[in-house]
């Protein structure tokens, strides 16, 4: 599996994204700059890390996901390639299109950083297959603008087409109330597109695959993305 | 030819930056406010002196990038 990393001016999850596609698939990711055309030859999966792209000035994401890459990243989405956001890649994909919605600031409007459960939807996507459905992961999230929203039909089509892929919840796996941190619309942690080959999340999964440092509960969606065989 | 873009949330898209600062106003005995809807203004100078032109550049500039029509809308004027 090859992966490609998107580096913006901003972001700063880049380094540990990389350790952990490398963790799971043994081959090192390549770093691609927000102003290149195209992405490297026969990549299979696109990574955008998390942070603060440009500042997160004008919206969060708003100036990333207009940059040039993110052509080359529509088109190889087009194609059945995967795309993966976090954190700011989530917003960053939002802003570019590639997936609906927004993410608006968090209902309290604190920055939040904590250990957060998290509900796995579905486990049949090239994200997830390492996990099992409903299983509950324990990951990290830190941000202040992750509560997700999208007009009514938007939100009746994800959840009707199983288009959500992690929900916030509490340690037993219970959805909603006090175990929602940001407000985000159905609890929603992360989404997919309409081909399930882009995902985008705001929780942090690729700092816990070290039980040095927390736990390892993140490597399923780096083991899940390792298996996947690009189809072109 | 000078313009400002005024970009707001859509009504219904919860604003709790807003509700913050309206908070703040009555904490300071401001009288009478009722709702605070926050939102960007954008100034912008724009090299034409077709004012058509310049709205046609400026609806553009607001779709593609000020404003995420997702959740804003968006007010052209030329000043």
């Amino acid at each position: 599996m090859k992966a490609a990393v998107l580096l913006f001016p901003g972001l700063n999850r880049e380094g540990d994204a990389m350790r952990a596609l490398e963790q799971a698939s043994g081959h090192k990711p390549t770093l691609v700059w927000h102003a290149e055309h195209e992405l490297p030859a026969g990549t299979d999966l696109v990574l955008v890390p998390g942070g603060f792209s440009y500042g997160d000035y004008l919206r969060c994401g708003a100036i990333a996901g207009r940059a040039n890459i993110m052509d080359a990243v529509r088109a190889h989405a087009a194609r059945g390639g995967l795309v993966v956001g976090i954190c700011n890649g989530f917003q960053i994909l939002c802003e570019s299109g590639l997936l609906p919605g927004v993410l608006m600031r968090n209902r309290d409007l604190r920055f939040i950083c904590k250990m957060q459960h998290l509900t796995v939807e579905r486990a049949d996507t090239s994200f997830t297959k390492a996990y099992s459905k409903g299983q509950v992961i324990k990951v990290a999230i830190a941000h202040g603008e992750g509560n997700y929203e999208a007009d009514e039909e938007t939100i009746r089509r994800l959840e009707g087409e199983g288009r959500v892929a992690f929900r916030y919840c509490d340690e037993k796996g219970r959805v909603g109330g006090a175990a929602n941190p940001n407000g985000s619309t159905n609890d929603i942690a992360g989404i997919y597109s309409e081909k399930l080959n882009v995902l985008g999340m705001m929780p942090h999964p690729e700092n816990l695959i070290d039980p040095l440092v927390g736990g390892i509960d993140g490597r399923g969606l780096f083991e899940s993305m390792a298996l996947f065989k690009s189809a072109a | 030819m000078k313009a400002r873009v005024t970009v707001t949330l859509k009504n219904g898209v919860l604003d709790p930056q807003g509700k913050a600062i309206e908070g703040a106003l009555r904490a300071l005995d401001v009288e009478g406010v009722t709702s605070v809807r926050q939102g960007k203004v954008f100034d912008i100078e724009i090299d034409t002196v077709d004012r058509a032109q310049a709205e046609a550049a400026l609806k553009a500039a607001s779709e593609k990038l000020l404003a995420n029509m997702v959740v804003e809308n968006y007010r052209v004027e030329i000043l």
